[in-house]
């Protein structure tokens, strides 16, 4: 791997290697720019991904170095309801190593729907909320989410529906098997006319660009995979920008300030070396790529104070860090008389459309959700929680757990959440990380009208469940949303800089050379499952920023 | 199997696993290795952090946290390797709660004129448990025979995947469809 001096001036720094700052380092690389990216996890099986271990227990209590997520206990975070309370620590966390979030995600690919980038201006507003269309088109992101599904390789069927984005070219892979929840789900769906498809993910189904096909293996959402079958950037962008030559990656290089001079420029990035005794580094770059996602983002900004910019970087408007939407979700449970063995294979199988648009005036409230059938567990998470209606100890205990087993099926529902102005990530005045840096502090109350959606989802979901066949029926508690790795919406884009963070180029309206690309740019949130438009953001805003560099100015 | 080459099996098949955690635990890991084959065999027992009396009592209430019936339970999954195993890896937060409850556990015990909680009867066993079941120190070792009822067995419980089998999990991370009886 090609190394840099800290000294060294380089095109870019690029703050984050997960589903953003993966395609921006490759991207930009492959236009000949020279890249470092610093990431503050580590390299977790980064090369090497056979040695992923499926051993649950090792993943639940992983060493230092095979940590794949955030740790609370380190990467400290607090947590209220509202700012009238004192914030208590929180279990926020999020995916934490080469690869980010996509190492070890779930792998679902939706696109947005075309309406989800004006849903202002096609359904109108909701009072209390945020709502705005984004200053991007579906027609505009359409070419970059094609560009997304066949450059990482997704997995899905075409289906020509109203509750799918329409798409220029098909999925570069044949869908996953829709296991018995998905069969379920369908039949069900035949009784009720519903909509059911496979589900669409970022785990290959047939060998592509070098990897191998899915094995099925069953230990997928939370673990690495051991066959590169789960396109994450760790895998299907970061080695091919090694390969340029130009791009070296930074592991256990946690950014606590984005450094701007005198006029207002970024000049590069302060981090703690984590592997030699957080010694600070300072790496010296033309442009700073932030992909932090959706909380850490806004922290850093939010960090990177200076007498030019007093409020944080690049938040003259006091927009960084509002707006959070980190989802909604909730569903139901079922036991079925047979066993589905939804352990084998990947998490979701198939997911039910029909009530991904808006249609507030029959449903009577603001948003959808996509609905996804599945039942993915493993046996200490089972063993711990996983049985219903039965003792926690003893001999009623095991007669539930041998009954029950591999027997139950859920649809777990992800759902809009409105953007409010007071939902935030910000700091904690009192609570220091591990590093001494300030904890980051979530503040988050659902708007009203999100209470009435997730009230629908799980009625939907119990009507499903039984007319699926289940033999017993069971709702999930409403419970509202304490962030999460789907966060987004805390830098939103906007053409007004008195209004939003970044510009439609997600070049930050305050900074000439400083660029916003994750998560975080998102003015709606579609219907909580943002990856692969943040896949879909990130070629697009690197398309337009490695043009801008070759004439020289990137202030686009 | 001889005692030595099952030990030997026991060492062999951990040192197949990369996780560092492991690694670094490595003399508590063996000594686990010891007392669970020492608690399957009936032969002294040397644990790393249990006494061999708190081993006893402790194998007692997982085998009341689940229970041997027509099927294996806690106890020939020799889960009591495991937790002995947990409280000095990854789960050393616990024993505090582990240590104090166990002595109040003993001082109930006293109280009824019993010499330890192992040689009570089963309803009295249950009886106990169910008076301290929303306690830290039972709600640790509830947990802790969970897991290593269900943990892969070189961890030192789920042995011979007893856990696994009663659950009908199958462990070979390769499947063809149709995974489950619904599959279309």
């Amino acid at each position: 791997m090609q190394k840099y001096n800290p000294s060294d001036e380089v095109d870019f720094v690029v703050i984050g290697s997960g589903a953003a700052g993966g395609v921006m380092a490759r991207q930009l690389s492959q236009a000949g720019f020279s890249v470092v990216v610093l990431e503050q996890g580590g390299w977790g099986a980064f090369g090497h991904e056979q040695d992923y271990s499926k051993d649950e227990l090792s993943n639940r209590y992983p060493a230092e170095v095979d940590k794949l997520i955030s740790d609370p206990s380190m990467q400290r975070n607090t947590f209220r309801r509202n700012a009238s309370e004192k914030a208590t620590p929180g279990g926020h966390n999020y995916g934490c190593v080469v690869g980010g979030g996509t190492v070890t995600y779930g792998a679902s690919s939706w696109r947005h729907l075309p309406w989800e980038f004006n849903e202002a201006s096609t359904f109108g507003t909701l009072a209390g909320t945020g709502i705005a269309d984004w200053p991007v088109s579906y027609e505009e992101m359409e070419r970059y989410y094609t560009m997304a599904e066949w450059e990482l390789g997704i997995s899905g069927e075409r289906v020509d529906t109203p509750f799918m984005a329409p798409m220029s070219k098909p999925y570069p892979l044949p869908p996953q098997p829709i296991k018995s929840s998905g069969a379920l789900a369908k039949l069900a769906a035949a009784k009720l006319g519903l909509t059911v498809v496979p589900n669409v993910a970022a785990i290959i189904t047939e060998p592509y660009k070098g990897r191998g096909a899915c094995i099925n293996c069953g230990m997928c959402s939370g673990y690495g995979c051991q066959t590169k079958s789960r396109s994450s950037s760790a895998v299907a962008l970061l080695p091919e920008a090694v390969a340029t030559g130009k791009c070296e990656i930074r592991a256990n290089a946690y950014v606590r300030e984005i450094s701007v001079d005198r006029s207002g420029k970024v000049t590069g990035a302060i981090y703690l070396d984590k592997t030699a005794n957080n010694r600070e580094v300072f790496q010296k770059a033309k442009v700073v790529v932030l992909s932090a996602n959706g909380t850490e983002t806004p922290r850093l900004l939010l960090m990177s104070k200076s007498a030019r910019f007093a409020n944080g970087l690049a938040n003259s408007s006091g927009v960084v860090g509002k707006y959070l939407m980190s989802g909604n979700g909730g569903g139901a449970n079922a036991l079925f008389d047979h066993p589905l063995n939804e352990y084998k294979g990947c998490v979701t199988g198939a997911a039910v459309l029909d009530f991904v648009p808006n249609d507030v005036k029959t449903r009577g409230f603001y948003g959808g959700g996509r609905m996804t059938a599945r039942g993915f567990t493993s046996p200490i998470a089972y063993g711990l929680g996983g049985v219903h209606g039965a003792p926690t100890w003893g001999a009623g205990y095991k007669k539930a757990l041998i009954e029950q087993a591999n027997r139950k099926m859920s649809i777990s529902n992800f759902i809009s959440q409105m953007p409010v102005e007071t939902n935030c990530v910000d700091l904690d005045p009192d609570v220091k990380d591990a590093w001494g840096l300030p904890a980051m502090r979530i503040t988050s109350t659902s708007h009203p009208n999100d209470f009435k959606a997730m009230e629908f989802f799980r009625d939907k979901s119990v009507e499903i469940l039984k007319a699926a066949g289940a033999r017993e029926v069971w709702a999930d508690t409403i419970s509202d949303s304490r962030g999460g790795a789907h966060s987004r919406g805390t830098c939103r884009m906007g053409n007004d800089p008195k209004t939003s963070v970044v510009n439609k180029f997600h070049r930050a309206h305050d900074v000439p050379n400083l660029f916003v690309v994750d998560g975080s740019s998102f003015v709606t949130g579609g219907r909580n499952h943002p990856t692969m438009t943040i896949s879909a953001l990130a070629f697009r805003a690197a398309e337009h920023l490695a043009a801008a560099a070759k004439t020289g100015d990137v202030k686009i | 199997m001889s005692e030595d080459s099952r030990r030997q099996f026991l060492i062999q098949s951990m040192t197949g696993v990369s996780t560092a955690w492991l690694a670094a635990s490595w003399p508590q890991i063996a000594a686990a290795a010891e007392s669970s084959w020492g608690a399957y065999s009936g032969a002294t027992t040397q644990f790393a952090f249990f006494t061999p009396a708190q081993g006893a009592v402790v194998e007692a209430m997982a085998a009341q946290i689940i229970p041997t019936t027509d099927t294996p339970g806690a106890r020939e999954a020799q889960v009591i390797g495991f937790i002995d195993t947990a409280l000095m890896t990854f789960a050393t937060g616990q024993q505090a709660a582990v240590k104090a409850g166990l002595e109040e556990l003993s001082r109930r015990v006293s109280a009824m004129g019993a010499a330890s909680f192992a040689a009570l009867g089963n309803a009295q066993q249950i009886a106990m448990l169910t008076d301290i079941q929303t306690t830290p120190f039972f709600r640790a070792i509830r947990d802790l025979t969970v897991m290593g009822m269900f943990a892969a067995p070189q961890h030192g419980g789920n042995f011979n995947k007893v856990g696994w089998k009663l659950i009908d999990f199958d462990d070979s991370l390769n499947f063809h469809t149709p995974f489950g009886s619904y599959d279309v």
